[in-house]
């Protein structure tokens, strides 16, 4: 008698611990489907073609030199960013982020729309590793160049 | 010379350890008590030999030695000597050994206190401890060596990672997630000394583990928020938390020892959960190695991954090994692993803590999916893929919410069994407490389902804990006619470890209301200012004075001057700027935040015109910020409480009162005593 309850109470409990797993296994999988976000180049995301228009997706490359336009008043940016094949323009409403350049390495989360890439987040690709700077061009003789215009300590 | 002493002290370090790993096993299995202190004294002087390494490596930093591999790397004559001492752990190599250090030290701290335990249990430990030790010794003489001979001796260095040296923060982070890491060996060290000692019938080694996994649970708790805060303070985009792999590296195995520390009570309590919580520790174990596996291997790329090297591998290999070891050591102990007690009731603490370790476990089983599932994409079907934040947000705010609501049914509910009455009485209170705080977080303009369901269920947690404080106190000054405050500094004193984890959960609950009111709540404001010009953001006005440079020894800076102003009159300045190191090709953003209880202005500077005429700022409004950092104090603080032991005299007047034999086989309160006793000995119960 007691032993067919315990049975029974176990049995409860598998199917309790079955239903509850399947359930989480389910959520799991559809977040995971659902949120996704494939990286592409730029080569990459014009071969896809309207496979990833309007689909969030990351796009990484560098920024094309001399095609940054940045609106200040407007905090409008536009760029163009190449993988060294193919090239895609892209827009972002908002402040860059700082010291944005030409040739630098970006990502850009956003959707492809109408055959440009509408980008609400930028980000720098950090690199944590020290390369030697190309000689004429260490970051440092480049601060020193800016400094020359703004030197005007104002806290001391 | 300094490279020599630290290289070879390592070397004698790898050969003593490995030595008292052999002999541990020979000296238990013979009963040889000599070959068992061997091992003991082996650990000492690994410690000895470790310390020597490390402090070689100290004085090879700050005397400039770049003849010294690691020093070449990361020194650098113009770095400040702060930030010089603490490039110790600024790279692979130097942390690897920082690491070894904190782990010999640990092991032998875990000898000393233990050496005179009879049994194999400790030997068995000490083994553990020195087989891991044996790992992370390989690795500074083989692949992360930071020792290498550098020739001919370079006349100076980069210095250490911009992104490091910016923050004061980064002196703080990595030791403390170190010692929280390394300190998760010892409750692993002490399961497998159990197991390979056939003692994991008796509790020995729950109870050896407990201040051990609160201590590391602490650190690591410390880490991840300092870790929050640096984020926040220096990455410049407002927020403190973002699902980064190396951040999810760190949060897992403090989900699954958080699980462990609740899970030990229902083992000691009820004799229950003994199989799991060995599974548990020694997932926590490998998730702490997997941690390293991410973010020393480049096996990610995020801001924090050191870049690729060799050493992968051997991770890999250590965390197979780790798990093979363990669930064969778990197979081969089954028979002793079965439950004495069972579950009596669902309303009763220990389901409640069943059911915390159930979610507990599928977060922690979330985020490694969402962390390894890029890597395995990569692999398997070579595309690069990334899980986005909302996959996390979405899997986990559920998760969140319930939790908090556990953490106020817990400690409201008795153990065994609660009655219908026990229940309604204990809940009732919590749950007003809940819909007041929905109503006014609805009120307010919290729309979303789960910000709301955490302001509730935060409130919910907040009146059961406070409340059994609050029973608590009043219990003592009837019963024993104490003044508040008195019965408050004895009723903590007396049960540490019962109102140390409640103070605990209060900080949870102080972190959860402040990251839901500050993601809830939050607005940025976004402009380019002309000298003189002002913004609005969110009841402010933001007043750009001007843009200054300034040259520093090891950087050079390009600030923004700003007035804050709240109906006109000024309330404050803040200097945003950006930091130019001359190692790094992009400048360090450095916002600047003007933080009160209620809230954070906080300020980037996002772009300036080269002449000084604008500047772009990005403005953010967040509210009850600061309360993320008191939260993880407290929990901290309740930690701490836990820690320390229970004063033998109120042990033994606790005895007198409630159960003659005191400490050991206690009555089970809920479901022994009538209601109106339950009040009074949920009260005095002594809880370690």
């Amino acid at each position: 008698m007691s032993g067919n309850v315990e049975g029974r109470k176990r049995a409860t409990l598998v199917v309790a611990v079955v239903i509850v797993l399947g359930a989480f296994g389910y959520l799991l999988y559809g977040g995971l489907d659902k949120n996704v976000v494939f990286f592409l180049t730029p080569q990459e995301l014009l071969a896809k073609g309207t496979q990833v228009e309007d689909v969030p997706v990351r796009l990484g490359g560098m920024v094309a030199p001399g095609s940054v336009k940045w609106d200040a008043d407007k905090l409008d940016l536009r760029f163009v960013l190449m993988d060294g094949v193919k090239t895609v323009e892209v827009h972002s409403k908002g402040a860059p982020p700082q010291m944005f350049r030409d040739n630098m390495g970006v990502v850009c989360e956003g959707r492809f729309r109408n055959g440009i890439f509408e980008s609400t987040n930028l980000m720098i690709k950090h690199s944590e590793e020290y390369r030697a700077p190309k000689p004429g061009q260490t970051p440092q003789e480049m601060y020193k160049e800016m400094f020359k215009t703004l030197k005007q300590d104002a806290s001391s | 010379m300094t490279r020599l002493i630290g290289l070879n002290a390592l070397m004698v370090a790898l050969a003593v350890a490995a030595f008292g790993v052999v002999m541990a096993p020979i000296g238990v299995r013979r009963a040889r008590a000599d070959l068992v202190r061997a091992t003991y004294s082996a650990t000492y002087a690994m410690f000895a030999l470790v310390t020597i390494a490390t402090f070689a490596m100290i004085f090879a930093l700050v005397t400039h030695d770049f003849s010294v591999g690691y020093v070449a790397q990361v020194g650098s004559r113009a770095t400040p000597l702060f930030y010089t001492i603490i490039s110790l752990w600024g790279a692979l190599e130097g942390s690897i050994l920082f690491w070894a250090w904190v782990l010999s030290l640990l092991s032998a701290l875990v000898v000393f206190w233990n050496r005179d335990r009879e049994g194999a249990l400790i030997p068995y430990t000490t083994m553990t401890m020195l087989a891991v030790s044996v790992f992370f010794l390989i690795l500074l003489v083989g692949p992360a060596n930071p020792f290498t001979l550098i020739a001919p001796t370079p006349l100076d260095g980069p210095g250490p990672n911009p992104l490091l040296q910016n923050h004061i923060l980064m002196g703080v982070h990595p030791p403390l997630l170190y010692l929280g890491y390394v300190g998760m060996t010892v409750p692993f060290a002490f399961a497998v000394g159990a197991m390979a000692a056939g003692e994991v019938g008796e509790d020995t080694w729950i109870k050896l583990s407990r201040r051990w996994t609160l201590g590391a649970w602490a650190f690591l708790t410390a880490a991840i928020i300092a870790g929050m805060w640096w984020s926040y303070e220096v990455l410049g985009w407002g927020g403190y938390w973002a699902w980064d792999p190396v951040e999810n590296a760190s949060f897992m195995p403090w989900l699954t020892s958080t699980a462990f520390l609740h899970s030990m009570m229902v083992q000691e309590r009820r004799g229950m959960l003994k199989l799991w919580n060995l599974n548990l520790i020694v997932a926590t174990f490998a998730l702490t190695i997997l941690g390293t596996f991410l973010t020393r291997s480049g096996v990610l790329s995020s801001v924090h991954a050191f870049g690729e090297g060799p050493i992968g591998m051997y991770f890999l290999v250590a965390i197979a090994v780790t798990l093979v070891a363990s669930f064969a050591l778990v197979a081969g102990n089954s028979e002793q692993l079965s439950s004495e007690g069972r579950l009596d009731s669902v309303a009763s603490r220990e389901t409640v803590i069943l059911l915390n370790n159930l979610m507990l476990t599928a977060f922690t089983f979330t985020v490694l999916v969402g962390t390894l599932f890029p890597i395995i994409a990569e692999a398997a079907r070579g595309v690069k893929v990334s899980v986005g934040e909302p996959f996390f947000n979405k899997m986990s705010l559920p998760l969140i919410a319930s939790l908090l609501f556990l953490m106020g049914v817990g400690p409201a509910l008795p153990w065994r069994r609660a009655s219908k009455e026990v229940v309604r009485r204990q809940l009732l209170p919590p749950l007003i407490g809940a819909v007041i705080a929905a109503v006014a977080a609805i009120a307010v303009g919290a729309h979303q389902v789960y910000a709301v369901l955490t302001f509730a269920f935060a409130a919910f947690a907040l009146v059961a804990n406070v409340r059994e404080y609050v029973t608590g106190v009043k219990a003592r000054m009837t019963l024993r006619n104490e003044s508040a405050v008195t019965a408050l500094g004895r009723l903590v004193g007396a049960n540490r470890r019962r109102y140390g984890g409640y103070i605990a959960h209060l900080g949870i609950i102080a972190m959860g209301v402040a990251i839901a009111a500050s993601s809830t709540f939050r607005r940025e404001y976004e402009a380019t200012l002309r000298k003189g010009e002002s913004m609005a953001a969110g009841g402010y006005s933001v007043k750009l004075l001007e843009v200054y440079g300034r040259e520093e020894p090891q950087r050079s800076r390009i600030a923004a001057s700003v007035a804050i102003l709240k109906d006109g009159a000024e309330i404050g300045r803040l200097d945003p700027a950006m930091n130019f190191y001359p190692t790094s090709q992009q400048p360090i953003p450095t916002p600047a935040v003007r933080s009160r209880a209620w809230g954070d202005i906080y300020i980037n500077l996002m772009a300036f015109q080269q002449d000084g005429s604008n500047a772009t700022l990005k403005v953010i409004v967040e509210p009850l910020v600061p309360w993320i950092w008191f939260g993880g104090g407290i929990i901290c603080l309740g930690a701490i409480v836990s820690m320390f032991p229970t004063r033998r005299r109120s042990a033994a007047w606790m005895g007198a009162r409630v159960a003659p034999d005191g400490r050991g086989a206690r009555p089970s309160p809920g479901a022994a005593t009538p209601a109106g006793g339950m009040l009074a000995s949920n009260t005095l119960e002594g809880a370690d």
